[in-house]
């Protein structure tokens, strides 16, 4: 068994040190005519980019970063010229040929779309020409290599129950190189996805094949991301469900989580853009979908007939009505642990590492701090946003839309969500977007703490304080706090993952739905004790 | 200035007393300790060793918890206490005068004079040392090739499985017939015993340890049954027959020692303002039936909710409820309520239900004629607390009990349940036709 999952191990690294080749293998050769279709297309004004991309690119064949950088630096040298000419019609107040300049420039950050547009005509080589075998040699050993490794747990690990042991011996699992390792691949991932998405375009044509059949498109980064989370979760799930194979919860829980990602984030959205509809994850809530209301999104919708003005409807009655109402019956944990994306890979990919979150009060002030100020400020963005799109106007006191869009998607989008959020699983736990920066986790934690039927009830006196709760909460909550004081556990961020449970050693632990009444229990003289003592201290309203 | 209470021992006892002293007053407290700066669970040391947790995660309490309740810290050994003076000797010659003194001093492991049983890779598992000492003499299983536990008790099998981690084959002497069965029903002892084999230990049921043998270097090469005469190669001895008061730092002190500190339902010893809680404390007769002295986290907890309200004006007896206790062995939860004894008391009886994965299963004890419920033991399936309680205080039958079971059931959501079951079973014993009732949230919060 140990060799199996040895030899697994070899061969999901065999298939992620060709994935991660992948990107510096093949040519870049981009011909005069697709350069001219794309210019057309685009609209493209300046001549000088034309120009140059002609002269460096067109007709040669490029390595990936050697043709990226050409691109890019054929951008550059136009805002340059421009930026220049703006500068000059500045001085000489010429203001109309000063505002003529701008349609001649490029937006910064459209630099890596630009290049990754191109990059996916100019491919050639290996990888375009044999996409499905690359994809075995990508995906399939990956997959197979894991799925190695992954197996023999259910005779290694031994009979049905808690199987925590070594985890804090392992490098892997206990912040040690290994874990760092990870955290910079993870990282740098996260860097190239959002920022640089043009050096990964090989990347993509490993998925053509499959995006054409679902959406009759060629692949985008972000249905390379899609389809690697749904890969990632669905392998890591298999990993979940043998260790936890004891306990129905958590198979229920994570068989829930993986339906919701592939059918519903991956596979109906696709199924849409395919059928030229917007494709939309109908279970993702504002505000965890950011963009819901920004005008481009509105104007899709609105332009989409019906089924566009059902999206808007349904997205504005998810989240004012059934997430909350969901929340008073049964908790955060029907959207945190049972159905959202980000979720779901904290509960697969994300669940060697839910031990080190943390879990001083330090680390909770920081908490409320940090996520109530992500939830204000998506919602300022939000009201920004709104009001300039039906007014007209660019700005709300003072604020450009522009400008809070582009630094919350940055921001919050990207670097919370993505790099902090996902890259540092391996040393600050994985939850931490889901605790310290989701706004629909915030909105949730309300609801949860005071109007819910949701407790995580103690059972009397039974805790011997041991810890393996508190450690094991990926929420970085203090259980035990709760558990050796005999209290029930009420707190905004208990997404109802269930593991406390299920690692308590004495059965102290159980998540339920009950009656609002009795729900939060402060006790200072637990069950057991003497009952006139109970009373006495527990009734004293004085007592600190 | 205010009454300085002493305490000696962090453990759960002597820190629950500080908590609550410290609720109701603003005495000046100290708290010594001779193992570790910092009160840590006890009842944890195990999970440090298999790697489900660090020694920082078995610590209740963050550090700053008691610079902000003003509860002095001091690590020191108490050497004697000299209560004429009201004083005490702590190692380095250092004193501490005290106006009250709380003996919370814990227990010590058993040695019964076993030649041999001070030999190097001879070990009890109880303080914090104890497992450092048992992560140098076996961090895997080269240096250690086979350890023998010998005491088929809690923590017994809390060695063996921690052993078994590190891929350590392990020899498990137990000296009852079948495992824990001076305090267990025959039918629960004999599905741990075969749940204990099947995970691969070399369990030996009626054996007693006769010796243990030294190599040339004065470590432990090898331990002797008593029985057989059989001599069994190892590289570890764990001693892990019970625990007793830890006492002996008090021979000559004036304090009245049985096995443990002699105390009255109050708490006090024979000497004024000299108190003692938890482990170390005996009663001169058991309370409510229960024993003189109790070991387990449960009754140190509650001994120290008592004595702080004596120490803070409201003089309190020691007058615990309805007794209870849990458990983990290996992959099978413990849970009990009440009263089960290994076999029934006079006028009682058992009713017992295994489940078919022999992984499961209940005894519950009650009297004959009427079927007053007098206690449960229940091994793979959790059961709520405040229920049992209550209904041990309304004195109900275990018709009443098993009917109102699905109210009681404490598993994870989703769970399979047994009821019905269970149920069927009684029913077919007892002649009766009851049913389970649906949960009730009613009954539950009644
Ligand atoms: C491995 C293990 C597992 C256990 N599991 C369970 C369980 O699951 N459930 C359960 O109910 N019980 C369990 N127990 C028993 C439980 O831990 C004890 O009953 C409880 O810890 C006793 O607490 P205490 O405060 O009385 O004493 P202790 O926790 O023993 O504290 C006494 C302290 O006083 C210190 N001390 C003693 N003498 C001196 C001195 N002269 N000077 C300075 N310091 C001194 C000691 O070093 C020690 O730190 C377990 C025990 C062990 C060892
Ligand atoms: S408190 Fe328990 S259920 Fe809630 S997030 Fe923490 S481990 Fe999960
Ligand atoms: S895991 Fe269970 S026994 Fe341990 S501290 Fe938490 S609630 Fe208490």
């Amino acid at each position: 068994m140990k060799i199996i999952k040895n030899l697994g191990l070899v061969i999901f690294l065999t298939g992620l040190a060709i994935w991660t080749a992948s990107v510096f293998m093949g040519g870049f050769t981009l011909q005069q005519d697709q350069l001219d279709v794309f210019v057309s297309e685009k609209g493209i004004k300046s001549e000088l980019i034309t120009k140059k991309i002609t002269e460096d690119v067109v007709g040669k064949t490029l390595g990936t970063f050697a043709f990226t950088g050409a691109i890019r630096n054929a951008l550059a040298e136009n805002n340059t010229y421009y930026d220049a000419q703006i500068a000059k019609y500045d001085a000489a107040k010429e203001w109309d040929k000063k505002g003529e300049q701008y349609q001649y420039r490029i937006n910064d950050k459209d630099f890596q779309a630009f290049s990754f547009s191109l990059a996916k005509k100019a491919g050639t080589g290996f990888i375009v020409e044999n996409k499905g075998l690359m994809w075995f040699l990508t995906f399939g050993l990956s997959i197979l290599g894991a799925l190695m490794f992954i197996f023999p747990n259910l005779v290694l690990l031994g009979k049905p129950g808690i199987k925590n042991d070594h985890i804090y011996h392992d490098a892997a699992t206990n912040r040690g190189w290994i874990a760092w390792l990870v955290l910079i691949y993870l990282v740098l991932f996260y860097l190239v996805l959002y920022f640089n998405a043009d050096y990964v375009v090989n990347w993509t044509f490993i998925l053509d094949p499959i995006s054409n059949a679902l959406n009759g498109g060629d692949a985008s980064q972000w249905f390379v991301y899609g389809f690697l989370y749904c890969t990632i979760m669905l392998t890591m799930a298999m990993r979940m469900y043998i260790k936890y194979r004891h306990n129905k919860y958590q198979i229920v829980r994570t068989t829930s989580v993986l339906f919701f990602q592939i059918v519903f984030a991956f596979l109906i959205p696709e199924i849409m853009s395919s059928l030229g509809k917007p494709g939309y994850d109908f279970k993702n809530a504002f505000p965890l979908d950011y963009d819901f209301f920004f005008e481009w999104n509105l104007e899709t919708l609105t332009e989409s007939g019906g089924l566009g003005i059902f999206i808007l409807v349904w997205g504005v009655v998810l989240t004012l009505v059934i997430v909350p109402v969901m929340v008073y019956f049964f908790g955060k944990r029907w959207y945190c642990s049972w159905v959202c994306g980000c979720g779901g890979l904290a509960e697969t990919l994300g669940d060697p590492y839910r031990q080190h979150s943390n879990k001083t009060m330090k680390a909770w002030k920081l908490e409320r701090w940090l996520i109530h100020s992500v939830l204000a400020f998506s919602l300022v963005m939000t009201v920004v946003t709104l009001y300039c799109y039906f007014t007209g106007a660019e700005s709300l006191l003072g604020i450009n839309t522009q400008w809070i869009k582009d630094t919350y998607s940055f921001l919050i989008g990207a670097w919370f969500a993505g790099v902090i959020g996902t890259g540092f699983y391996p040393i600050f736990g994985n939850r931490v977007w889901c605790r310290f920066g989701c706004p629909l986790a915030a909105y949730l934690g309300f609801v949860q703490r005071f109007k819910s039927r949701f407790r995580i009830t103690t059972n009397g006196g039974q805790c011997i304080s041991c810890g393996n709760c508190s450690t094991y909460c990926e929420q970085g909550i203090d259980v035990r706090a709760y558990a050796q004081k005999g209290e029930n556990i009420v707190r905004s961020s208990c997404v109802g993952c269930g593991v406390c449970s299920a690692v308590c050693p004495r059965g102290v632990l159980k998540l339920e739905n009950g009656p609002e009444a009795g729900r939060i229990n402060p006790t200072q003289v637990l069950l057991g004790n003497d009952v006139d003592l109970m009373d006495y201290v527990n009734n004293d309203q004085d007592v600190a | 200035m205010e009454e300085h209470i002493v305490i000696i021992g962090n453990g759960i006892s002597g820190v629950t007393t500080a908590r609550h002293i410290r609720k109701a007053s603003d005495k000046k407290i100290t708290i010594i300790s001779a193992e570790t700066d910092h009160f840590f669970s006890r009842t944890a040391l195990m999970y440090i060793y298999m790697g489900h947790m660090k020694y920082e995660h078995t610590k209740p309490y963050e550090d700053y918890f008691w610079k902000k309740n003003r509860i002095d810290l001091k690590r020191a050994f108490v050497e004697t206490v000299d209560h004429e003076n009201k004083q005490l000797l702590l190692s380095g010659g250092e004193k501490m005068s005290y106006d009250k003194l709380v003996l919370a001093v814990g227990s010590t492991p058993n040695k019964f004079g076993w030649p041999g049983q001070d030999l190097e890779g001879v070990q009890g598992l109880y303080s914090k040392q104890d497992l450092d000492k048992l992560e140098a003499n076996a961090p895997d299983n080269k240096t250690c090739k086979r350890a023998v536990v010998v005491g088929g008790g809690l923590i017994g099998i809390e060695m063996v499985e921690m052993l078994l981690t590190r891929d350590i084959p392990v020899t498990f002497l137990v000296r009852e017939n079948n495992f824990w069965n001076g305090v267990l029903p025959i039918g629960e002892s004999q599905m741990l015993n075969r749940h204990i084999k099947s995970h691969h230990v070399d369990l030996r049921l009626g054996f007693n340890l006769d010796s243990i043998l030294a190599d040339d270097n004065g470590k432990v090469r090898a331990v002797t049954i008593k029985e057989t005469g059989e001599e069994i190669a190892c590289n570890v001895v764990g001693l892990t027959a019970g625990v007793s008061p830890n006492v002996a730092f008090l021979k000559d002190s004036g304090i009245e020692i049985g096995r443990g500190i002699k105390v009255n339902p109050m708490l006090e010893t024979n000497i004024k303002d000299i108190y003692a809680i938890g482990d170390c404390a005996e009663q001169h007769e058991g309370i409510n039936g229960r024993r003189p002295i109790e070991a387990v986290w449960y009754t140190g907890r509650m001994m120290g909710e008592a004595l702080a309200q004596t120490l803070t004006g409201k003089p309190t007896a020691y007058n615990p409820g309805h007794w209870f206790n849990s458990a983990k062995f290996m992959d099978i939860e413990y849970q009990t309520y009440g009263w089960v004894f290994s076999k029934p008391k006079e006028g009682n009886t058992h009713f017992h239900w295994m489940h078919k994965d022999d992984n499961k299963c209940i005894t519950i004890e009650m009297q004959e004629g009427t079927r007053k419920f007098i206690g449960i033991n229940n091994f793979g399936i959790r059961l709520r607390h405040e229920l049992f309680d209550r209904w041990l205080t309304e004195g109900q039958t275990t018709d009443y009990v098993l009917e109102h079971l699905k109210d009681a059931n404490f598993d994870p959501e989703l769970y399979a349940h047994y009821e019905k079951e269970i149920l069927a079973e009684y029913n077919k014993q007892y002649g009766t036709s009851l049913a389970p009732k649906k949960k009730s949230w009613k009954r539950i919060f009644a």
